[in-house]
């Protein structure tokens, strides 16, 4: 064989949770010893996170997937030839080719898992900067037009229009302006923010640029979450590649034309709600403010600000680079593009499965995700995060679209999809519920702060048998109380995950009337 | 005006300070650092970064016992947060912190946490300790785990 074998292991942080670490000291190790030429790349995760760490070998036939290897099984594949792609229990055959991943729809991800997050040179050649080469070349009005024409919508759970938010604050008057990423992805059920800052960090970035230069911003923050040292380490070292790089441009005085600081969180939830998140920002309390004003008039330091999602921001490079109608052609009705979906909880192939909006959840828990990890039987599954509906399995053919869940009394949020067996307990998710938006409510306003815990206790009344029907129908009152007189979506949002729980599940709360 | 006691003498206050340009935005970043290299957050060191920061200590505690993370006593030896929230929830992550309340109370000078999500949601239950994260954490991988670590053997496999 000539030159080395390259070997790929990702360093991401859930490949790592289960020891990839581990699995390369063990490659290492037992190359040297056999002195087999071979060279390590550490790149981010194909997604499939059953199968973590998922080893691959580039052959001549094409990238060959082992997993989930153990260090314990390293002796073992060498015996087996895995250099050369040879057969071993582990092997999973041509990467690409798992029915799990090639049936996907890798725009936002399409790098992601292939190279070397921090390598900018793999991530040019695997179609990087092109967006930002267009960008450069565009006015700003075009860019925004562009990205309207995509049809791209927030992907931090919203789902405003990003293009219409480009161009208000392209429009607003000022010397200063900001670009916001967040990335506090606290909804739980989600891991796609943190893939992506792990896996292509420099797609985030490259769209936080086109973003300051559509609307005309000369600083950027990324607000990422406490929970993710992983990805804070990997963000700082592609931020400094990319300055010294010289990709973010130079002023007149050598300073580089878009200045971007990463600031860490320190575990709130609300930190994620766009003025929490500006407060935070601004080194206080992170208390929600009142709208209006909206962040794109008035936001960080006051002034217009960009708030995106990681995923809205990571997928403008490849907009430009492909053109508004490639990304609007997938999709339906007004949920155009792909959506990065995360199969989580009791499910046997979890992990990210990127597919154009309109796949059915069904498809993705049987198809994708093959049932549950524990063998028993799907119950329901929570879409959406924390504040997302809990969905009964006979609803699982609702497709996945904005508009779509929501006439169910769902949503999608940020794209999570947590699944229960028939173990699962509703009364108790009830109640987690409204004890999460107690722990994790800003305090601010009333309905959310003193409904939280009156919504606890009320459900653990309900729990244990005491009146349940009467507090049943002041459970709903109360949850009525907080969806209408919520400042935010964090009261106004935590009835859905109740409501959706007694709905669907009326048996669980004592009682047949409980769905009325 | 009040008198100002001036506690800027401590040297490492002001040098994370002077590294974010003094400025009250940064206030998160220096709190970490400062936690990071102290293990907590004394209230000498508080008052010594109102004081540098120029803003008043009220505005400092009201940030401090806003944010989960800080810390206003001194950590035991390794902090084990567990991930309560539901993708954790679907795959035992309960009977996981019952377990290690039960079994890390004595002696070890451990911490049991509850975190709402880890970002490992398909690979769960999800634990960090300190900061390392760790998927499919069993009782048997719990224990070992924590063998480790009590043991001072930081990485454990
Ligand atoms: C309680 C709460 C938590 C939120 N958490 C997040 C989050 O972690 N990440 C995120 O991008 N958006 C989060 N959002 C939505 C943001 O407020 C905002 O809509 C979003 O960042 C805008 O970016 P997008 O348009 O690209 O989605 C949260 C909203 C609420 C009410
Ligand atoms: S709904 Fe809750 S989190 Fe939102 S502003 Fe009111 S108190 Fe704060
Ligand atoms: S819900 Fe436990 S790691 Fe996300």
């Amino acid at each position: 064989m000539t030159g080395a074998v390259r070997i790929f292991v990702p360093c991401d942080a859930a490949a790592l949770s289960v020891g990839a670490d581990d699995v390369v000291a063990a490659i290492s190790a037992e190359a040297a010893r056999r002195k087999a030429d071979i060279q390590l790349v550490r790149n981010g995760s194909r997604g499939m996170l059953w199968l973590e760490p998922l080893v691959e070998v580039e052959t001549p036939a094409g990238r060959m997937a082992y997993g989930a290897v153990a260090a314990g099984d390293v002796a073992g594949l060498f015996d087996a030839n895995f250099l050369a792609g040879g057969d071993h229990p582990l092997k999973q055959g041509e990467t690409e080719k798992i029915p799990y991943f090639a049936k996907q729809e890798r725009l936002t991800f399409a790098r992601c898992g292939v190279i070397d997050p921090l390598d900018l040179k793999d991530y040019e050649a695997h179609g990087g900067l092109q967006g930002l080469g267009k960008a450069l070349k565009m006015q700003p009005a075009e860019i925004v037009a562009a990205i309207t024409e995509s049809g791209l919508r927030g992907r931090g759970g919203a789902g405003f229009p990003t293009g219409i938010k480009w161009k208000t604050v392209l429009e607003q008057q000022s010397g200063l302006k900001y670009i916001c990423c967040n990335a506090d992805e606290g909804d739980s059920g989600t891991f796609a923010d943190r893939m992506l800052m792990e896996g292509d960090p420099f797609s985030l970035i490259e769209g936080m640029m086109i973003a300051s230069l559509a609307v005309g911003a000369s600083e950027g923050y990324i607000y990422l979450r406490s929970e993710y040292p992983h990805a804070a380490a990997t963000l700082r070292k592609a931020i400094a590649l990319w300055e010294e790089a010289g990709l973010s441009g130079k002023r007149e005085d050598g300073s580089p034309r878009f200045k971007l600081h990463l600031r860490m969180g320190a575990g709130a939830y609300i930190c994620g709600e766009e003025s929490s998140m500006l407060e935070s920002l601004e080194g206080k309390r992170g208390q929600v403010r009142a709208k209006p004003p909206i962040p794109a008039i008035s936001g960080l330091f006051g002034k217009p600000t960009v708030v995106n999602n990681v995923l809205s921001l990571a997928t403008a490079p490849l907009i430009l680079a492909k053109g508004a109608d490639y990304y609007k052609n997938y999709g339906m009705g007004r949920s155009r593009g792909t959506q990065p979906f995360q199969l989580a909880g009791d499910i046997k192939q979890g992990g990210l499965v990127e597919k154009a909006f309109g796949v059915s959840l069904r498809e993705l828990i049987e198809n994708y995700g093959g049932g549950t990890r524990s063998g028993r039987p799907v119950r329901t599954a929570q879409v959406g995060g924390p504040l997302g509906a809990y969905i009964p399995a006979a609803g699982f053919d609702v497709k996945m679209d904005y508009e779509a869940l929501a006439k169910t009394g769902a949503m999608l949020g940020h794209g999570g999809v947590v699944v229960f067996n028939d173990g699962v307990d509703m009364a108790r998710q009830a109640r987690f519920a409204m004890a999460f938006c107690e722990i994790e409510s800003c305090g601010k306003c009333t309905p959310c702060r003193i409904g939280a815990v009156r919504g606890k206790e009320t459900i653990e009344k309900i729990i244990d048998g005491k009146n349940a029907p009467e507090n049943l129908q002041l459970l709903e009152d109360l949850c009525d109380l907080m969806t209408d007189g919520s400042l935010c979506a964090m009261g106004g949002l935590t009835p859905m995950p109740v409501m959706s729980a007694v709905k669907h599940f009326p048996e669980d709360f004592g009682g047949k009337n409980a769905g009325n | 005006m009040a008198v100002l006691i001036d506690n800027t003498d401590d040297e490492e206050v002001r040098r994370i300070c002077a590294a974010h340009g003094d400025r009250p935005d940064a206030l998160l970043e220096i709190l970490h650092e400062l936690q990071a290299a102290r293990g907590w957050l004394t209230d000498d060191a508080l008052r010594a970064v109102a004081h540098i920061l120029n803003i008043s200590r009220a505005e400092i505690h009201g940030v401090v016992s806003f944010y989960h993370d800080y810390r206003r006593a001194p950590p035991p030896r390794f902090v084990v947060k567990i991930c309560r929230a539901e993708a954790c929830q679907a795959v035992g992550s309960e009977e996981l912190a019952k377990h290690a309340e039960a079994t890390l109370e004595q002696g070890d000078d451990a911490a049991v946490e509850a975190v709402y999500c880890l970002g490992n949601c398909a690979l769960g239950p999800a634990v960090m300790i300190d900061d390392t994260l760790y998927g499919r954490v069993d009782r048997v991988k719990f224990d070992a785990l924590c063998k480790k670590y009590a043991s001072g053997k930081e990485h454990a496999s």
